[in-house]
């Protein structure tokens, strides 16, 4: 199996655009869906929305105009990517949990 | 009220020089515009802005850097101006606590950037230290043998910059091994 973990970043962004957002839209959610642990760069997430998109992960939505704030939204790829990473850290967890109840 | 100050950092250490500015800040003098080793602050309250730079990937009026710009603007900072490739912002404290970056991975790509001037100047002065060299030996010329000496030294030092830049990015690598 290649390696498939996503950066916390990443996994957070994908979580995210369930609904679209523009970029201090998904910083905000960000650091809210974690009770304010996660706080995404601006440059950081900057690069890392470049990446997605590139990867087809997420897709930035036809603005209207130009000044409107570029929307973004996950893509069926995305969703792909996020429920494979949600079953890897299942499995952190589970194992993260036997070994400690074995102590 | 500003006030004008003029200081000099070297290439290797913008960490320092950002240090500085927001020690300014705390004391109420906010950066406000940029020049050549030159900054002008206007008073705040003490406190009130912290102040970040970067190295922009290309050239501040490239599209690409527009649009990273309005997109940090976007996040409530505000873009205080350019110096050559570097782009410096401030953020209101009142707004949240404000950083470019928040992961090694990024941290390491923008060293990467930086890298990208000495490394490019060294082979620059080190190509053109050796045709003087090979000139100064055909001509037997003093005045040739100066020019080659002094790119000579001024190789040294871009490799001084690149060693120094390296070994920052080497302790970020280290990190990573660990840490997200």
């Amino acid at each position: 199996m290649e390696s498939t973990a996503l950066t916390e970043a990443v996994y957070y962004v994908l979580l995210s655009l369930y609904t679209p957002l523009h970029g201090y839209g998904i910083m905000q959610k960000i650091e809210s869906m974690s009770a304010g642990r996660v706080r995404l760069a601006a440059g950081t997430l900057y690069g890392a929305l470049g990446s997605m998109v590139e990867k087809g992960w997420i897709k930035a939505l036809p603005g209207e105009t130009r000044s409107r704030k570029k929307e973004y939204v996950i893509t069926q790829q995305g969703q792909t990517a996020v429920k494979q990473e949600l079953a890897r850290l299942k499995e952190l967890v589970a194992n993260g949990e036997t070994s400690l109840k074995m102590e | 009220m500003q006030k004008t100050i003029h200081k000099l950092f070297w290439l290797w250490d913008f960490d320092k020089e950002e240090a500085w500015l927001n020690e300014m800040a705390a004391k109420g003098l906010v950066l406000a515009e940029v020049g050549y080793a030159r900054y002008v602050f206007e008073d705040k309250a003490p406190g009130a802005y912290q102040i970040r730079l970067e190295m922009l990937q290309k050239q501040p009026s490239h599209p690409e850097s527009q649009d990273y710009i309005r997109f940090l603007e976007e996040t409530g900072a505000e873009h205080i101006g350019t110096f050559y490739s570097w782009v410096y912002f401030r953020k209101n404290t009142n707004e949240g606590s404000f950083d470019l970056f928040s992961d090694v991975e990024s941290r390491i790509k923008h060293l990467n950037r930086i890298l990208v001037i000495p490394s490019i100047l060294l082979a620059f002065t080190l190509l053109n230290s050796y045709s003087w060299i090979d000139r100064y030996i055909e001509n037997n010329d003093a005045g040739n043998l100066a020019v080659a000496l002094l790119l000579s030294v001024l190789s040294l030092f871009m490799m001084y910059a690149f060693i120094r830049l390296f070994v920052k990015r080497l302790k970020l690598k280290k990190d990573s091994r660990l840490y997200e």
